[in-house]
């Protein structure tokens, strides 16, 4: 293996066995029979499970299929992709927990996984013994705990609770945990799978900036994700996965827009499930957002016209609404709102549907992943509140007619319309 | 040097599967260290005796046995008080039903660590096998006290103790790693193997006397290596009968087979735990 890389990966595949269905016999004979043959039914079955001489394809899935690419060192690259696409099998393989069914991968130094927050932890042990449990479960050595053993604690801001039995933690205090042992992991290469998704939104915040950390330490990880916009702050590159093949590998941005092509057609927004807050009188019913091509998917170009259409729903007598779109960052961060407020446009709503639009004329966000919230008032009270009603992907659009855009990263969200001028001085004259 | 790092090769089973490496077992002993203390302090947790249980168990199930196949049936004791008689063969016969039905079960209460997370995976039915060995050693303390009270002293043959200890340990982790790898595939192991431990001792020379065997199945009922063993307790520390080193012997073999055969199994069977569990 060359000097520079960190992780190579040759034809993986991964074949499971799936279950099949059970046959239910007819006659009484037939279910006598059926039920003093079961056990040899059911051998053969569990039996099956580890077997894979015949290659039957009726009841085996490809988890994995000739996957292959490379990682450098240092690198930090995101898997993304739809359930079942295989992100967890590849990195259950290279974490050792399963093996392949044929291929090879080679990683150079340690590794280290984080597939679960928590791992090991025991609920009648203290904070202090899971710490080493749990610690040396995921790799560490007893010694490397003691130099860490402060600094998990003071992360996971438990210092008063550490010598109390888990179980009779928070589920907020046992996520910190997890997560502050995993985080002060120190290997070559990390493994990360949706580690992210726990605990309350400012300590997702926390665990999020400790990921930024961890891999500006110069370390190889590779991250699992859902959320799209984790994967956008913390992987310069991402891996998509389909059905166990790997569609694009390429940076971050590129791989995104392909992958909300892939998911954006069969992705209806259902406003019912989403959590939201309000007395009622006034609901928000329906929600989409295009440009000005009609282009119908959950992204949009900066410094496109930029169309929030939305439908809002009666259910008491009411007679002036607000209304009013927040834009945030992944982080929660407030970037900036859209409100008839603003506008000094004072709506009243008499029948029993209203549609709206919300316009923006040149979209100011740099490319990336926002969430929109939507609240709306209905005489001054809040009928209608979703912090997370829609997940925008904005992908790079010529806001500058043809300048380079800003990283999110490096130079921060917003795009602002500005110029400049010069004037040459020149010396004695 | 920047050359020589270590590099993990994942790839399907090759040709030498069942070997160890030896130094990768040595970067995880403070694991294996931190999966004992678990055993031994989980298993009193919230309970008001605490370690006594250690001593209550094998205690009351002496005071049973006597009860019933000392006083009742009025079994033979080699020429030592019943109570004694049996207490010397429960100790090392509760270190080996607790520790093989732990063990046996190792693997499917663990589902959740090590489908997440590599690590040797014999660690985890050799847990339970040096978790018990802390009951074992409390049972017998209570054993050195009842031989004092009974005004028993044993001889130089004592020194065969150790290896005695040796061979339960052997045999006992064996049987674990062939259930324990059964049990995680095939839960019926799980249900069975309440049954096996309890057929297992009364197969073992228990509540009886191993001379109630005739002479000419003697070396082949001695292939059950807990007839040794438990055997070898009484005659070394009750000093009721000389060493009895054929059944020693036999049941070392077998051990030493079952324990082979129960390793190769486990490590054929351990790469695929995380896809059957």
């Amino acid at each position: 293996m060359r000097n520079n890389i960190s992780i190579k990966v040759e034809n993986l595949s991964k074949i499971y066995r799936i279950g099949l269905k059970e046959e239910t016999p007819d006659t009484f004979v037939g279910a006598v029979k059926g039920f003093l043959l079961r056990p040899v039914e059911n051998f053969r079955r569990l039996r099956k499970l580890s077997k894979f001489k015949e290659m039957e394809t009726k009841d085996v899935i490809w988890a994995l299929r000739n996957v292959s690419f490379e990682i450098k060192k240092g690198e930090v690259v995101g898997i993304v992709g739809e359930n079942g696409a295989g992100k967890s099998t590849l990195l259950k393989i290279l974490a050792r927990v399963t093996d392949p069914t044929s291929g090879y991968a080679l990683l150079s130094g340690r590794v280290g996984s984080l597939l679960e927050v928590g791992t090991g932890m025991h609920p009648e042990l203290t904070g202090r013994e899971n710490i080493y449990l749990s610690g040396t479960i995921l790799g560490m050595t007893k010694k490397e705990i003691d130099n860490k053993f402060d600094e998990i604690v003071e992360f996971a801001n438990l210092s008063k609770f550490i010598d109390t039995p888990v179980k009779r933690y928070s589920s907020g205090m046992k996520v910190r945990l997890g997560f502050a042992i995993a985080a002060h992991l120190n290997t070559d290469i990390l493994l990360v799978d949706e580690v992210l998704a726990v605990g309350d939104l400012s300590f997702q915040r926390k665990s999020l900036g400790k990921m930024r950390d961890v891999v500006s330490e110069g370390r190889t990880v590779l991250f699992v994700s859902h959320n799209m916009a984790a994967v956008q702050a913390l992987c310069p590159k991402t891996m998509l996965l389909h059905s166990g093949k790997i569609v694009k590998i390429d940076r971050t941005p590129e791989v995104l827009k392909e992958y909300f092509k892939l998911m954006g057609n069969k992705n209806p927004k259902n406003l019912d499930n989403l959590k939201r807050e309000g007395n009622g009188k006034v609901k928000l019913t329906s929600l989409k957002i295009y440009n000005n091509l009609g282009d119908e998917f959950n992204y949009v170009r900066s410094g496109d016209v930029t169309v929030i259409e939305f439908t809002l729903e009666k259910y008491a007598i009411v007679k002036i609404v607000d209304i009013a779109f927040r834009f945030r960052d992944l982080f929660g961060q407030l970037l900036f709102t859209c409100s008839t407020q603003f506008t000094g446009q004072t709506l009243e709503i008499n029948s029993q549907r209203l549609r709206g639009k919300c316009i923006l004329n040149k979209f100011p966000l740099a490319p990336g992943i926002y969430h929109i919230g939507f609240w709306v008032a209905a005489d001054r009270e809040r009928a209608d509140y979703l912090e997370k009603a829609l997940e925008l992907q904005v992908i790079e659009g010529n806001f500058w007619k043809g300048g380079k855009l800003p990283v999110v990263r490096k130079d921060g969200p917003f795009l602002v319309e500005h110029k400049w001028v010069f004037e040459e001085e020149k010396n004695g004259q | 040097m920047q050359d020589k790092v270590n590099i993990v090769v994942i790839k399907p089973r090759g040709k030498k599967w069942w070997s160890i490496e030896w130094r990768e077992i040595w970067r995880y002993k403070d694991l294996l260290y931190f999966l004992v203390m678990r055993d031994i302090k989980i298993l009193y947790k919230q309970t008001v005796l605490g370690f006594t249980w250690a001593i209550i168990r094998p205690l009351l199930s002496m005071f049973v046995f006597t009860l019933i196949f000392g006083k009742l049936a009025k079994l033979t004791s080699d020429g030592v008080p019943y109570a004694i008689f049996n207490y010397t063969a429960l100790v090392p016969w509760t270190y080996f039903s607790s520790s093989l039905t732990t063990s046996t079960q190792s693997l499917i209460m663990n589902v959740r660590i090590f489908t997440k997370v590599y690590f040797p995976r014999l660690f985890i039915p050799l847990t339970p096998i040096l978790a018990k060995l802390v009951d074992f050693f409390i049972a017998f303390i209570i054993l050195i006290i009842m031989m004092a009270w009974y005004h028993i002293y044993p001889t130089v043959k004592i020194l065969i103790i150790p290896y005695l200890v040796f061979l339960m340990i052997l045999f006992s982790s064996g049987v674990s790693m062939w259930l324990s790898a059964l049990a995680i595939q095939y839960r019926d192991v799980k249900y069975g193997v309440q049954f096996l431990a309890q057929f297992l001792m009364y197969a073992a020379p228990v509540v009886w006397s191993i001379s109630l065997i005739p002479q000419k199945y003697r070396l082949l009922y001695g292939l059950y290596p807990m007839a040794g063993v438990i055997e070898g307790f009484r005659c070394s520390l009750l000093n009721t009968k000389p060493i009895p080193w054929d059944l020693i012997i036999s049941g070392t073999i077998s051990a030493l087979i079952i324990f082979i055969t129960g390793f190769l199994y486990f490590r054929w069977k351990e790469r695929i735990f995380a896809d059957v569990a």
